[in-house]
């Protein structure tokens, strides 16, 4: 599969659903809080992005709400590690 | 060994958690004046807004905190007894200290014209102030504001979101010109016009005048008048370096620090907005306002006090930032670095990305997304990535790691050259997916 895949919406919306978890950038977020505020099952995103942990919550409707309301494009959904092993 | 650590910022706690992986016995004690300790200072500007609530600004839990094993009281420190190794608290009293930390932050350049006192006349700095500038919107129904950065920005949505009808003074003809090119800035200006805000362009503050001891107007050097009931400027910021000043160390803008952010007396460090980093790339010493770099800073500092000393690498500069509405990242240098609009530097404001970069500029867009592209020689030298965040960490990488783009310098300087598929291309190719 081409990476140029992650890209395009639909298929970027297929992975999600098959495997999708939420990824921060901790270098980005600066702790504003918005996502955990807006999480509907208050997993304290944050505390993830503070320590640029991905969240691995079976909880995690993978909903994108977080992702969607973050003002700093800290989050996003991944189905590898492949961005933030290249990011580090 | 005691530690001494003076502020409850970001760089503050960031010190404590590196003093903490590498000395649990050791004893930390924070001394702050922030009535509320820590918390996201970016993070007010959405409780302005009304997207947060006051409690959902505290990052951290009391249980977090109880992990973490430090003393933390609530008191301005006034002085720095360097020969005693010890500070002296508003009390009187002294506590002494085998390292200390200054990570007292900065504040919010006063406002010096006529009329700075009155009631109504506000800056963003501390949760406190966000507090009042509410309570004042409750009241008032018009408000200005002054500024060219990006608090002056949220100041003006925030006042917005609070139903107050805004009128923004720009100094030159057009938003943050030493950072973004032209477009950009008329893309921000478009936005804000929509949602409601009235620009104003070449316009400054002569005078604030007053009824009763509150704002009721100002006066332009153009002649115009506005009334008001309300005024908030955020023109700058300064490094609270008075105490490091008068302990007599090195201070420039901010304290100096090497790159151990260490001071010129070995028992103290600096980290922060408050300090001035030796950038071993350009060899000078720079101010690197920003959330990130605080958080880097302090952790670095923590573990050269536990005796863990291990080089802060400046870090490539980026800001992410959301300018009406529009996420927007600048990498690396941007900007042409002179300030027709800002004076001293903008909140989260990096001195880096400011200088002028010797490089050609490829950009393409369309709508709101908007790429900007700074390429040098062999290597991607800055970028502006605003609406659609997919490139930014892959221009990030790029940029931090001055990867060689020969292979595809071309193709992104080509006319009408689709940038973001050569991006992705070059970016698939160095990350290949089976
Ligand atoms: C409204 C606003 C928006 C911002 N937006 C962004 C952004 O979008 N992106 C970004 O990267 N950065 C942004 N910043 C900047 C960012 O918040 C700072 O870079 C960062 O918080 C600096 O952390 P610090 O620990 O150095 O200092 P601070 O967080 O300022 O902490 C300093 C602490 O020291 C205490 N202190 C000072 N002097 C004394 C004394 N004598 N005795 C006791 N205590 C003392 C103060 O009370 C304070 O608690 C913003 C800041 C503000 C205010
Ligand atoms: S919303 Fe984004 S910037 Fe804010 S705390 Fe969450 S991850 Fe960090
Ligand atoms: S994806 Fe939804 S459920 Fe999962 S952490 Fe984010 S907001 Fe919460």
């Amino acid at each position: 599969m081409s990476f140029l895949h992650i890209f395009k919406k639909s298929a970027k919306k297929r992975a999600t659903l098959a495997q999708g978890q939420v990824v921060p950038d901790s270098s980005r977020c600066v702790q504003c809080g918005i996502c955990t505020y807006n999480c509907p099952i208050e997993i304290d995103v944050r505390a993830y992005a503070w320590r640029g942990e991905a969240i691995h919550r079976s909880e995690c409707l993978t909903c994108g709400e977080c992702v969607a309301r973050c003002p700093r494009g800290v989050l996003r959904f991944e189905r590898t590690d492949l961005f933030r092993a290249a990011a580090k | 060994m005691r530690h001494i650590i003076i502020g409850t910022g970001v760089a503050a706690l960031a010190a404590v958690e590196s003093i903490r992986s590498v000395e649990r016995g050791a004893e930390v004690i924070l001394l702050g004046d922030d009535p509320y300790g820590f918390y996201s200072r970016p993070g007010l500007a959405y409780f302005l807004s009304g997207e947060l609530t006051d409690k959902a600004l505290f990052p951290k839990t009391r249980e977090d905190y109880r992990r973490l094993g430090f003393t933390y009281r609530k008191a301005r420190v006034t002085k720095i007894l360097r020969d005693d190794t010890s500070v002296q608290l508003e009390d009187g009293s002294l506590l002494t200290y085998d390292r200390l930390l200054l990570a007292t932050g900065a504040f919010a350049t006063p406002l010096a014209v006529p009329g700075s006192t009155l009631q109504g006349v506000v800056k963003l700095d501390h949760l406190n102030d966000a507090r009042n500038i509410l309570k004042l919107a409750k009241r008032g129904r018009t408000a200005v504001v002054v500024g060219g950065g990006i608090t002056a920005l949220e100041l003006a949505e925030g006042l917005l979101a609070r139903g107050m009808s805004v009128h923004y003074l720009l100094r030159g003809n057009r938003y943050w010109s030493n950072v973004l090119d032209e477009q950009e800035s008329r893309i921000i200006e478009a936005r804000l016009q929509e949602e409601g805000i009235t620009l104003h362009f070449h316009s400054e503050l002569q005078e604030i005048i007053g009824r009763s001891g509150r704002v009721n107007s100002v006066r332009l050097k153009n002649g115009k008048t506005l009334k008001c009931d309300l005024l908030a400027y955020a023109i700058g910021i300064q490094p609270r370096a008075d105490l490091a000043r008068e302990a007599g160390l090195n201070v420039e803008r901010g304290i100096l620090v090497d790159e151990f952010m260490q001071t010129n007396d070995p028992n103290i460090c600096a980290a922060g907005d408050v300090a001035q980093v030796y950038d071993r790339i350009s060899g000078r010493s720079v101010l690197d306002s920003l959330w990130n770099a605080a958080r880097e800073q302090g952790y670095a500092a923590g573990l050269n006090m536990a005796g863990r000393g291990t080089p802060y690498v400046k870090s490539m500069p980026f800001n992410v930032t959301r300018l009406a509405g529009l996420t927007t990242t600048i990498i690396g240098a941007v900007g042409h670095g002179r300030d027709d609009d800002l004076v001293g530097i903008a909140r989260g404001d990096s001195e880096t990305w400011r200088e002028l970069p010797n490089a050609i500029v490829a950009q393409s867009g369309f709508d709101v997304n908007r790429v900007r592209i700074l390429v040098g020689e062999k290597k991607l030298i800055g970028a502006v990535v605003m609406g659609d965040q997919t490139l930014s960490v892959p221009l990030q990488t790029i940029i931090a790691k001055q990867i060689d783009i020969l292979a595809m310098r071309d193709k992104l300087l080509a006319q009408n050259a689709k940038i973001s598929d050569v991006i992705v291309d070059f970016w698939s190719n160095l990350n290949p997916v089976n």
